[in-house]
């Protein structure tokens, strides 16, 4: 629990600082740092174990059925990299406190930078595949909103969606190859995977699942050909860039390949593509780093070359390069990030960070200046700084490296020349910036920056000097543990030190340093050079144009797909459905009919020639709306008879309620429509449509009819046998819907009440601009007839007697909730009609929307008051008791569920159709108004008018 | 005796939908059709009386009932519209 911990607590912690930044940036900047200390606080005290050699695991399940469990482990490796990102993560808290402007409180940063921190920590510590790759795209996201903090600037945002891009599509290839992996190994559990190499690496699918993760891997860590990305993102405020590009976000990528070694190191395709990748991007991010003028810009590329280096030693795979890997990760981000604040720090004093503009600021910051240098000098790899250590390991392991058919040479030679040029920019960084002739004007006031701005620096410089000349004592009990959760093989016993002899490493160094300063004192004729003769490559355009080609892609897709005609989906749908409906027939043959006939009969034959023609009269009549309607009301009559026939007298009655809301709904909206649709197709289309609607129509008669003529076994005979039993009813539709399908049921409703909810928002305001048809002169005066009056009263209370019986009676006879929602709606509607909407409002509810509410929740706590009995959600209970007048009775608690169905169906109705309703008399007013304004040739203009008539609906009688 | 009358009934309103029919689908005006469309509903009531009859089940006069109430109130619907073109106001 306490290791899960680690990872969340920062997870959760970044809810708080939005709110603390409003109470003062330092409440904020105190809340984050703490929380960071006590996230490592609780690391520290987990890693007890891990020093002596065994994994501390927390795990519970999840998602079981797909192998997905919420399991964490602490290794040697984990333990590294979480005291890394939480250890750097206090000191970026304490330097942003610093470092960003007095204007910004603080809080959204902080809560970006916990919540990025919290993603890297579940990244390092996730023992299962899944979860890591779920905090995988947390870290993509929080960088993105990290890098593009000062959302004012462009290049910030442009630099966020970037990084997106390349580490989000890493991110789906991580992904693949996860679940490649997974599948292979039989689990997701990494500690699982870690151990099973032999398994893996016999699938034929390992090089696929090794390829995708190592995209994944590569993306993340800007390496070569995706190292564009980088540059890019240092549009970042500086404090992410040292804390991202430097100790985090970057090395997820080369934690991932250290994760992944046990598995995959020491294979042939590993070191090509992992050491191929980590030698070209050494040698061309070493070389573009030496040109760049923004000092951010050329720490970013330096970063690029130090990664490559790093993926390299995990490329080679032998157990003293995972050391010195794991050994390089540790010196990189501490000089990494503490190079990255010092430009920070010349930003901020000096006002520019282009080296061209700066030099000489020893002597205005020497403090400053002297921190940069060591800094600088632990990248160059000068003796005794811990950069000088790695390297030389480094240098060690490149001159061993079989690789079939290249020579001894050119590896260790690629590496020397690498770091050659890693010494020429490292000179770069700090002469050209803190030496030489100090340039007339700053855009600044360069100084000493303030304590908080200058302590991190230090800290991390100490560390430098710490592990350069104590290596033994400080960082090799880390170091060595975990490179052994790295290497494929057990370490040999293995000491870092600082002097190893005179030895071929050393003369590497040697020729190194001397080189990269010779390169330096010729670096006028080098960019001259550069500039005649290499072409540039131009990543960020590839990128450019790559992404305008997937967006022109997506949208002639999309276009193609959906060009905002109805017709062609419902022609795609249709076409689809009978291709693939017909496809099973056309390969075995038509079934024909069964054995089972009904007997001819003259009252049926007429009904179905009444539905056959009426429903072809629809389709034919279709633009003539009113007669489409009449006949589709034709259809619904005859349809209800007929379940009636087949004794479905629940269909029956919910049809034919159905039907009479369905006309009043179409009614009222047809009022608001033209009163026939235009032709708008052309003929050839209308053609197919019709070849399309036949061949539907046809297909699913036939399949109707085999099926209804011969013997089937269904799922009905269950329903049957248990409905007195299981439901205690003997209606067997109403106790499906209440109990078997009860959830489906709730489902429904809820969808339902949502629907109608959608309909308010919809037409609320909505303003149609016609009535159809207008019969301003048409209209009879008398708006609501005496004789209509007297007879919808006289029906409100039978209807509600009819409704009430249907409702008390329908577990046991047709009848039930839905069935007497809409027939007390029908009732409802008829006084609508009959007296108009000011008269109902004034004796009925006005607004419909706590209905449906009431009913969701009394269909919802019926279901959960079976939790109450131990019992799961929507279990139902019922019982019989006896009063002494009313005799023996049953209740069921599905009767209370059926009421919230009752309950949610009339809210619903009601609320389309008051609002239906509103939207015709509010176009009434307006027509009226229009017709006014036009008379009176005034200049009064329509709307105004309508304000003057004072549209209340409520009050008008 | 009972059967005569019965077959005779189902004759009669067999003969009545389709007279129905016929007016639904023709009209010539929208009264002609919703008149039309008002008979078939009392037809519907009445075929399902007859089967209620011969088959001695009381489910389909509950049936016959509804349909009715709900055929009377999709006429005042329809005549509502005629008369003032919208149905609530």
């Amino acid at each position: 629990m306490t290791l899960a911990l680690v990872a969340l607590l920062p997870l959760f912690g970044a809810a708080l600082p939005v709110w603390l930044g409003r109470a003062g940036r330092d409440r904020a900047a105190w809340y984050a740092a703490s929380v960071a200390v006590g996230a490592l606080v609780l690391l520290v005290r987990q890693a007890g174990p891990v020093w002596e050699g065994s994994v501390v695991r927390a795990s519970w399940a999840w998602v079981p059925a797909i192998g997905w469990n919420a399991s964490f482990m602490l290794d040697g490796l984990g333990l590294m990299f979480a005291s890394l990102i939480l250890g750097i993560g206090a000191l970026i808290v304490l330097y942003a406190r610093n470092y960003l402007p007095t204007t910004d409180n603080l809080g959204r940063f902080y809560t970006y930078l916990l919540l990025f921190m919290g993603a890297m920590v579940g990244v390092v510590l996730a023992d299962n595949l899944l979860m890591l790759v779920v905090f995988w795209e947390l870290t993509s996201i929080s960088s993105f909103l990290l890098i593009g903090y000062t959302t004012s600037a462009p290049e910030g945002r442009e630099g966020a969606r970037m990084a997106l891009a390349v580490t989000g599509a890493g991110g789906l290839a991580l992904l693949a190859g996860a679940i490649v992996l997974g599948n292979i190994a039989g689990t997701y559990e990494l500690s699982e995977i870690l151990a099973s190499r032999e398994l893996v690496l016999a699938s034929p699918l390992a090089t696929t699942a090794m390829v995708l993760i190592l995209l994944g891997a590569f993306t993340k860590s800007a390496q070569f050909p995706f190292h564009f990305w980088l540059p890019h993102a240092m549009a970042a405020p500086t404090p992410v860039s040292a804390y991202l590009h430097s100790a985090t976000m970057v090395k997820a990528g080369v934690f991932l390949l250290a994760r992944m070694s046990p598995v995959f190191a020491g294979t042939e395709a590993w070191l090509w593509w992992v050491g191929g990748a980590g030698l070209a991007t050494i040698t061309l991010a070493a070389y573009w780093a030496l040109f760049k003028h923004d000092l951010k810009g050329l720490l970013a590329y330096s970063t690029i070359s130090h990664l490559g280096l790093i993926t390299l030693l995990f490329g080679i795979g032998s157990p003293l390069a995972a050391v010195a890997g794991v050994f390089h990760i540790l010196n990189h981000c501490a000089f990494k990030a503490a190079l990255f604040m010092t430009a920070g720090i010349v930003d901020h004093e000096a006002g520019t960070r282009d080296i061209r503009l700066l030099g000489g600021l020893r002597r205005t910051m020497p403090v400053t200046a002297t921190l940069a240098v060591i800094a600088a000098a632990a990248m160059a790899g000068v003796p005794p700084l811990n950069g000088f250590l790695s390297k030389e390991i480094l240098f060690e392991e490149a001159l061993h490296v079989q690789a079939a058919g290249v020579p001894g040479f050119v590896i260790p030679a690629i590496v020397v020349f690498a770091a050659l040029l890693s010494v020429t920019y490292s000179i770069r960084f700090a002469r050209d910036t803190f030496f030489g002739a100090e340039p007339e004007s700053f855009p600044g006031h360069p100084h000493e920056p303030p304590r908080g701005l200058r302590l991190p620096v230090e800290i991390l410089v100490v560390v430098c000097i710490a592990v350069g000349l104590m290596p033994g004592l400080i960082s090799e009990p880390m170091v060595l543990t975990a490179a052994a959760a790295v290497s494929p093989e057990p370490l040999p016993s293995y000491h870092i030190a600082l002097w190893h002899g005179l030895n071929e490493p050393l003369l590497m160094s040697v020729i190194a340093l001397l080189g990269g300063a010779a390169l330096y004192s010729m670096r006028g004729a080098l960019v001259k050079a550069h500039r005649a003769a290499l072409p540039r490559i131009a990543a960020k355009a590839l990128y450019e144009r790559g992404l305008a080609a997937v967006f022109a892609m997506s949208a002639g897709f999309t276009r193609a797909l959906q060009n905002g005609s109805l017709q062609r989906y419902v022609a795609f749908l249709l076409g689809t459905a009978v291709v693939l409906g017909a496809s099973p027939f056309l390969r075995e043959g038509l079934p024909g009919l069964g054995p089972n006939r009904t007997p001819f009969d003259t009252p049926s034959f007429v009904a179905w020639t009444l539905l056959v023609v009426t429903a072809l009269g629809t389709a034919i009549f279709h633009r003539r709306r009113l007669i489409a309607l009449a006949l589709l009301s034709t259809v619904g009559l005859v349809v209800t008879l007929g379940f009636v026939h087949f004794s479905a007298p629940d269909l029956a009655l919910t049809q034919i309620s159905v039907e009479v809301v369905t006309i009043v709904l179409i009614l009222m909206a047809l009022h608001l429509l033209p009163e026939r649709t235009p032709a708008e197709s052309s003929g050839s289309r209308r053609g197919r449509d019709i070849v399309l609607a036949a061949l539907a129509g046809v297909g699913v008669t036939g399949i109707t009819w085999a099926v209804l003529t011969r013997p089937l076994q269904t799922i009905a005979d269950y329903y049957l046998a248990n409905s007195v039993p299981g439901g205690g009813g003997h209606n067997v539709v109403n106790v499906i819907l209440v109990d078997f399908r009860g959830f489906d049921t709730y489902g429904e409703i809820t969808v339902l009440g949502i629907a109608g909810l959608g309909i308010y928002a919809l037409v609320d305001g909505l303003g149609v601009g016609h009535l159809f048809p207008d019969r301003s002169e048409l209209q009879d005066e008398d708006q609501h007839p005496l004789i209509l009056g007297v007879i919808a009263r006289l029906i409100l209370p039978f209807a509600l007697l009819v409704s009430v019986f249907l409702f008390l009676r329908g577990h046991n006879a047709p009848g039930g909730g839905f069935i007497a929602a809409l027939v007390t709606s029908v009732a409802l509607i008829v006084q609508y009609v009959a007296f108009g909407v000011g008269w109902t409002h004034r004796r009925l509810p006005r607004d419909f929307h706590p209905m449906i509410g009431a009913g969701l929740l009394i269909a919802g706590f019926t279901g959960l008051g079976s939790l109450w009995f131990g019992a799961p959600f929507l279990t139902s209970s019922f019982g019989h008791f006896h009063l002494p007048v009313v005799g023996d009775f049953e209740l069921a608690t599905a009767s209370l569920f059926d009421l919230g169905v009752y309950f949610a169906v009339i809210g619903a109705v009601m609320l389309t159709l008051s609002n239906l309703a509103k939207l015709g008399m509010r176009e009434a007013l307006l027509a009226k108004a229009r017709q006014h304004a036009a008379q009176e040739t005034s200049e009064i203009d329509a709307q105004q008018a309508l304000e003057d008539a004072s549209f209340d609906y409520g009050e008008e009688v | 005796m009972i059967t005569a009358a019965l077959y005779f009934g189902y004759g009669a309103i067999s003969l009545s939908l389709l007279l129905c029919l016929y007016r639904v689908v023709v009209g010539p005006d929208l009264p002609d059709r919703i008149m039309a469309l008002d008979t078939l509903y009392i037809n519907g009531i009445g075929l399902l009386v007859l089967v209620g009859i011969s088959l001695n089940d009381s489910v389909y006069f509950e049936a016959a009932l509804l349909i009715a109430m709900m055929g009377f109130v999709g006429t005042v619907a329809w005549c509502k519209h005629i008369i003032r073109g919208t149905i609530i106001d």
